[in-house]
């Protein structure tokens, strides 16, 4: 089942005709992912050539929605018109919209996210790497990926990952897959202090799963996103979770990569948090090479 | 990025936020104009730097305080030659202080009570926030941890903004009462214009003062820009300066790098900002203390990793050097030539740990090994962190 995508989502790029956008995009067709259409405004009627494949390139969403039938939009336009771009996804009736883009100005996700309210589109990021639902070819082939991440590295399976970051996430993907184990769908939430899903709606999403058997949820300073999610999951939850908190050694105040990586308070500090998702039942690795092994230690696999 | 206090009476000024009237000097014959301009006794000459506790702080020549009383032009001349060109430090700025080489000659005013007023992005709502108190001139955390009944917090929707009567409920809230009311409507909606047009993540303003006659004006503020917003502000972009910041993260960000420095002696260069701080996590966790945070983004080109190795060299206290790369869609082929071209470029004299996952693994660790050069390739995290812990405490 996986969550959010399956290798038979159809899939269609905001911004495909754009270096960042077509390379990816490419990708995701090497991949085996059902990408079928492409929008770039005044480039409509163009194709977009891959190998042998032929995607074809609209004016605007709705349009390739609708010619293309996908349900689900990914992003890659430039800062200044992603908001716009987001919001002629929710326009065009996507089941998903997901951001890839870094650098979105706070005040636009504002608004973007208020706009959102009520309608039927979910929107994950932005400045996330994408999510992946591996499949059952060699190396996870014939997968549903949307985004960056590199897709050879994940494998078909039973776990859940859920992160703010896309390197971390690949670490603990690769962690995962070269112990043996698979993954169900693994998505980056994105590091911005503004978001479409947080780690507590992914949660929810594995629990009601029944292809996910534990899940990884990985997290970092800032925000109290990770620990909302860990209160929920201590009543709720009905299947193992383990946990990592990036940044320990960053200094207060200040913005540690990510817009959303800033310690403020108390609370928002890697110990903070560490605390709070231990007393709810999640198994904290303290190093992040140990992300996949308190997992399966707490699924006693290991 | 911070701007210096005269930036922030010119914001004030621009958006209509009543604010003492003030003049920026250059140079001490500046100073004396500006004082003849704005005219009267009692005004101030103040030292432009960022950093705080300028009242007390001292010049490197023995000048001392940052912030003078002066009654005359010829006064402000006098007290603006002692500080343009000097280092002032406080005990914010560090032993190596920071160079004056601005002033701000501005009217002093007579403070009846000093209140507390902020506009601030706030993630819990995902829109904007207002903290006010009537406890002014201390710090606002200590106030909230110790008399929390007295922080007043008034959330602002996400499009319609602040309304007209939620700046009665906070004046009312803060003892603004009368033709205060009035006052305190216009200077805070004005505070939350210029806080939304400029795209700032922050404004504070710390002191709100009331005057003996009383007025409602802005003495003090800080304020931080949203990053991600700049592009649209070149008016903004402008009041940077650079001579404040950090050289090593000025040159990072021409390099498009995320450089961060920190106190340890263990660099490290990584692609990813949750990455590049559990890099940091893991050094720690083997004893180590990281030297920065380091992120080369997705990309990590020959450039670049060139670039990063100069900045990380800059700091003497480097000692060993961790480069840890997820590869990803990269080819690692290509990131270990990067590497080798720039610990070649630079000389590199100090222990190299590299780390390399992702595509291509085999044959870029095969270039590193063929290098001729001293670079430790590792496996994994744990060893890589182990690695470079141990060839700097061995060194």
């Amino acid at each position: 089942m996986a969550i959010l995508v399956t290798p038979e989502t159809r899939i269609l790029v905001q911004g495909i005709t754009g270096d960042f956008g077509s390379r990816h995009a490419k990708a995701s067709l090497d991949y085996g992912t059902q990408l079928v259409a492409g929008v770039t405004p005044g480039k409509g009627g163009q194709t977009f050539e891959h190998g042998s494949h032929k995607v074809p390139v609209y004016d605007t969403v709705s349009e390739a929605a609708r010619q293309s039938g996908a349900t689900v939009a990914v992003i890659f336009v430039p800062p200044p018109f992603a908001a716009d771009a987001i919001l002629e996804g929710v326009n065009a009736g996507m089941d998903l919209v997901v951001a890839i883009t870094e650098g979105i100005p706070i005040n636009d996700m504002i608004k973007v996210k208020a706009a959102m309210a009520g309608s039927k589109t979910r929107l994950i990021g932005p400045n996330c790497p994408g999510l992946v639902t591996p499949g059952l070819g060699e190396k996870s082939h014939g997968g549903c990926r949307i985004g960056i991440a590199p897709g050879y590295i994940h494998k078909r399976g039973n776990i859940g990952v859920v992160s703010r970051s896309g390197t971390l996430t690949y670490e603990a993907v690769w962690q995962l897959t070269t112990r043996g184990y698979g993954q169900s769908t693994c998505v980056g939430i994105g590091g911005d202090p503004v978001n479409g899903t947080n780690h507590l709606d992914i949660l929810k999403m594995f629990n009601e799963d029944p292809e996910t058997e534990g899940i990884i949820m990985i997290g970092e300073i800032g925000g109290n996103a990770e620990t909302e999610a860990a209160r929920w999951a201590k009543d709720h939850c009905k299947k193992p979770i383990a946990g990592f908190i990036a940044g320990a050694t960053a200094p207060p105040g200040r913005r540690m990569g990510h817009a959303g990586a800033i310690v403020g308070g108390e609370e928002d500090t890697a110990q903070a948090k560490k605390k709070i998702l231990a007393e709810c039942g999640i198994a904290v690795a303290d190093s992040p090479a140990d992300m996949a092994k308190a997992l399966l230690q707490l699924m006693g696999k290991l | 990025m911070n701007i210096h206090e005269y930036q922030a009476k010119e914001l004030f000024e621009k958006y209509g936020v009543a604010t003492p009237k003030g003049i920026v000097a250059s140079s001490a014959e500046e100073a004396a104009a500006a004082a003849a301009t704005i005219g009267g006794t009692g005004l101030v000459v103040k030292a432009q730097v960022h950093a705080g506790g300028r009242g007390k702080g001292t010049f490197k020549n023995g000048f001392k305080g940052g912030v003078h009383v002066i009654n005359t032009a010829e006064e402000a001349k006098d007290i603006a030659a002692k500080m343009l060109g000097q280092t002032l430090v406080t005990h914010q700025t560090g032993p190596e202080g920071k160079l004056v080489s601005k002033v701000l000659i501005a009217k002093s005013v007579d403070i009846t009570k000093e209140y507390y007023f902020a506009v601030l992005f706030d993630r819990g709502t995902s829109s904007h926030a207002i903290i006010a108190s009537t406890e002014g001139g201390m710090n606002i955390e200590d106030v909230a941890a110790n008399t929390p009944e007295k922080i007043i917090k008034e959330f602002v929707h996400p499009t319609i903004g602040l309304q007209p009567y939620q700046c009665r409920k906070i004046a009312a809230e803060l003892g603004f009462r009368g033709p205060l009311m009035n006052q305190a409507v216009k200077i805070f909606t004005a505070l939350f214009n210029l806080y939304l047009k400029t795209d700032c993540a922050m404004v504070e303003v710390n002191p709100l003062a009331l005057t003996t006659d009383n007025q409602l004006v802005a003495l003090d503020a800080k304020f931080g820009f949203d990053d991600n917003a700049l592009y649209r502000h070149p008016e903004i972009v402008a009041m940077r300066d650079k001579s404040e910041e950090d050289p090593r993260e000025v040159a990072a960000s021409e390099f498009n790098l995320n450089y961060i420095g920190l106190d340890g002696n263990i660099a490290c260069l990584v692609n990813g900002a949750g990455l590049a701080m559990s890099t940091m996590d893991i050094i720690k966790l083997h004893g180590g203390e990281p030297a920065n945070f380091l992120d080369v983004g997705g990309g990590a080109t020959k450039e670049q990793v060139t670039a990063a190795f100069k900045i990380i060299l800059g700091d003497p206290n480097v000692k060993g050097i961790l480069v840890n790369i997820f590869g990803g869609i990269m080819d690692c082929q290509i990131i270990a030539d990067g590497i080798i071209a720039a610990a070649k470029e630079v000389s590199l004299s100090i222990p190299l740990v590299v780390r390399l996952e992702g595509n291509n693994v085999e044959a870029g660790k095969a270039t590193l090994a063929a290098s001729g050069l001293a670079i430790t390739s590792a496996e994994g995290l744990t060893d890589a962190a182990q690695k470079i812990v141990d060839a700097v405490n061995a060194a």
